[in-house]
């Protein structure tokens, strides 16, 4: 059964709906198991009464959020249809965990974005969409909720629509240089209508429903030969000979490199550069367990031989010599800042990209995001939990990246605090400072 | 740029490379990993993963099993003879040393089971041996506390997991560092379906216990599951021995885990009736699950797997 893997996350307010979205989307294609029915159908007759059912409790895990009543972290669903393979990163609504949103956002090929009918374009909704955007997902559905609350009204729905394009405008200039692609859908998620059955009270919308436009979204892969490989350094395997449980030892017979294939393809033969020190060589071998390959694409993991003996190690990174990543130790980045603790200019961390680590130091933030109207505002002192600035940073070794908006994984990095261990920040580079 | 409408990997190789990944995070970043091996399907699925992260090498890590003491025999079996296959280093946590020791208290009745006893014979093993990464083969499909897990889920010093607490974890960078004391426990196989683990044994052609496959098996009803009789069990008034055809979908101790009348007797057969199933693997079959609609998030809670 050779399905592929769609990932999509799902955002908006507290009360906009997205829970019971989800547990429609389950239900109605016949994914909710008996038992979790049977859970969720004696939970909610506890709270509400005999007879009714909450979807929205199929996804409400943690005893905390049944209490409350919200969603406090994200929740990954799964599911299958003849067509694909699903994952669902259910994001909460709530201000106070945007955090946990860029953590769903930040793998994902689509954003469901729900907008309240009656409520119309809030302020959160355009934080998810703008980070969504931001972290780089390709394609973003606008989902107006609640449609039964507002008699199903075409008008009120082309409204909103055209609310969220102007907003949509300034997603896709500026800040954000990578496309979006929008589609909307009226539905009612509490009813069912155009989630995975087309809605019969709504026959002025001729789109598919929501399900069927998740099936069928091309995610835009990149044809491994149009973007540039970039081979992070892994890990290192050392065998033969004596050899220890670290792998080291002397008379190694085997020394190969491991990682996975953050964009592009490799072959057996060709000549690569190492970074960022740039020393060249040929790849002798593409070794996997289950053999030696010619070719590899991403996103393979697998084990580099190279023809010479260079010294390469964790951290570093393998691409073709005539098209490198950039190497800097001076960046700037769009940060998102998950701390309770504030960031101030001169603050010391340690980031990660890739598969390396380096010390960082955020020597001034440039300026701070209004996400209601989009525009850049004056740098505050300090970042709070849940801004999102742009920065600039120096490293203690340089890092060889590309810009976030070509490929998200070399463009990607975290700040972690140093005492408490904790990750603090979320960055997405945008040029070499 | 030309974009193309087939990816590279099915969605099972794309799962695979994403949890060998992980492996060598945890491999390079955290200095004491152990591997947690029960000879259930998730943690054979693991073993696979395991070897085509580090061969040709010895994995950097050791196997740890722990063990109740109440184990179907066929997976004690199955066990040790896959660790002699694979040449690595297999450590047993027994319960029933902890029990003798004093470190905890079996319980008692018909209704007794070790389950919880594990936690803390987990814990003392990873204190022992100073182990600072523990994989383990949960996916966050099994059950409702488990859908918020992270990949690397922390717990501190005294194995206790605070789900208002854990790390974003954002792209693939995962960020393992720990405090002396502390340990992170670390599931590769989070985002795979009881499906998607059934599927890659067929592709992998992995042995499995022989108990995953239908078999006689003398059985008695309680609390609508199927449980073996062993040497533990203690009829209630009212409960009948017979013989009957069961498989098992999941492996855990003899006292609490159920069969499923099943006639399937090959991978081909078991995936199909999975596919096709109804309920899911921990609802069908674990009673542990079963004593209060937050089970699993207090076990988390207090260090269990």
């Amino acid at each position: 059964m050779t399905l592929d893997l769609l990932r999509f996350t799902t955002a908006g307010s507290v009360d906009d709906g997205k829970s019971t979205l989800i547990g429609r989307l389950l239900f109605d294609s016949k994914q909710v198991f008996e038992d979790q029915l049977a859970q969720v159908a004696q939970a909610s007759e506890r709270r509400g009464g005999e007879g009714t059912l909450d979807l929205a409790l199929l996804t409400d895990g943690l005893r905390a959020e049944r209490e409350q009543g919200i969603t406090i972290d994200v929740a990954y669903r799964y599911f299958a249809t003849a067509r694909r393979r699903f994952i669902i990163a259910d994001c909460p609504g709530h201000r106070q965990y945007t955090r946990n949103m860029v953590t769903g956002a930040s793998t994902a090929d689509v954003a469901v974005v729900l907008i309240d009918a009656r409520r119309g374009v809030l302020e959160q909704s355009k934080r998810h969409a703008f980070l969504s955007a931001l972290l780089g997902i390709p394609q973003m559905v606008v989902a107006i909720n609640k449609m039964d609350l507002v008699e199903h009204s075409q008008a009120r729905y082309e409204e909103l629509v055209e609310d969220f394009e102007a907003f949509a405008r300034k997603l896709r200039g500026g800040r954000n240089p990578r496309r979006v692609e929008i589609a909307y859908i009226p539905i009612s998620a509490l009813n069912g209508d155009n989630v995975v059955e087309r809605s019969e009270a709504m026959p002025w919308y001729e789109g598919p429903p929501l399900l069927e436009l998740l099936e069928q979204v091309e995610v835009a892969y990149d044809h491994p030969d149009d973007v540039p490989a970039r081979f992070p350094v892994q890990w290192v395997i050392r065998a033969g000979g004596r050899v220890d449980l670290a792998g080291n030892g002397e008379h190694s017979d085997y020394r190969g490199y491991s990682g996975q294939l953050a964009s592009g393809a490799l072959r057996v033969g060709e000549e690569v550069a190492v970074m960022p020190h740039g020393e060249r060589t040929r790849i002798a071998a593409i070794d996997t367990y289950d053999g030696p390959l010619e070719e590899a694409t991403a996103p393979m993991s697998l084990t580099l031989r190279l023809e010479h003996e260079l010294d390469v190690s964790r951290g570093q990174l393998i691409c073709h010599p005539h098209e490198s990543p950039t190497v800097t130790r001076e960046l700037a980045a769009e940060l998102c800042w998950m701390a309770e603790q504030p960031l101030r200019p001169g603050g010391r961390y340690l980031l990660k990209h890739t598969a390396a680590t380096a010390t960082a130091i955020v020597e001034e933030i440039e300026d701070v995001l209004d996400v209601h109207t989009l525009e850049r505002v004056q740098p505050p002192e300090a970042l709070e939990l849940n801004d999102i600035a742009r920065v600039r940073l120096r490293t203690s070794a340089p890092l060889a990246f590309d810009p976030y908006a070509a490929n998200r994984r070399t463009g990607s990095f975290i700040l972690i605090d140093e005492h408490s261990n904790g990750t603090v920040g979320a960055g997405m580079i945008v040029a070499g400072a | 740029m030309s974009v193309a409408t087939r990816p590279q990997l099915s969605h099972l190789r794309a799962l695979e490379s994403e949890a060998i990944h992980v492996m060598r995070e945890v491999a390079a970043e955290l200095e004491r990993p152990v591997l947690l091996f029960s000879g259930g399907k998730d943690s054979i699925v693991l073993l696979r993963l395991a070897e085509k992260a580090f061969r040709p090498a010895p994995f950097p890590f050791p196997l740890m099993h722990v063990d109740t003491g109440h184990n179907f025999p066929e997976v004690i079996e199955y066990r040790d003879r896959r660790v002699a296959e694979l040449g690595e280093r297999l450590i047993v946590a027994s319960v029933q040393q902890s029990i003798d020791s004093g470190r905890v208290v079996e319980e008692t009745g018909p209704r007794a089971s070790r389950n919880k006893l594990q936690t803390t014979t987990l814990l003392d093993a990873i204190a022992e041996h100073r182990f600072d990464a523990a994989f383990g083969g949960a996916r966050r499909d099994e059950e409702r506390a488990r859908a918020k897990e992270r990949v690397f889920s922390f717990r501190d010093d005294f194995g206790q997991w605070d789900p208002k607490n854990q790390r974003p974890e954002l792209w693939n960078l995962y960020n393992g560092r720990i405090r002396k004391g502390e340990h992170v426990r670390v599931f590769p196989l989070s985002n795979w379906t009881e499906l998607d683990v059934w599927e890659y044994i067929d592709a992998e052609q992995l042995e499995v216990p022989s108990i995953y496959f239908a078999h006689q098996r003398q059985v008695f009803e309680r609390d609508n599951m199927l449980y073996a009789l062993w040497h533990g069990t203690e009829l209630l008034p009212g409960e009948q021995v017979f013989t009957d055809t069961v498989r098992y979908r999941t492996v855990g101790d003899m006292s609490c885990t159920g069969g499923v009348r099943s006639q399937a007797t090959t991978l081909e057969q078991v995936v199909l009736e999975i596919a096709a199933t109804r309920i899911t693997e921990r609802g069908e079959t674990r009673a542990d699950d079963k004593v209060s609609e937050a089970a699993m998030e207090d076990r988390k809670k207090a260090g269990y797997f």
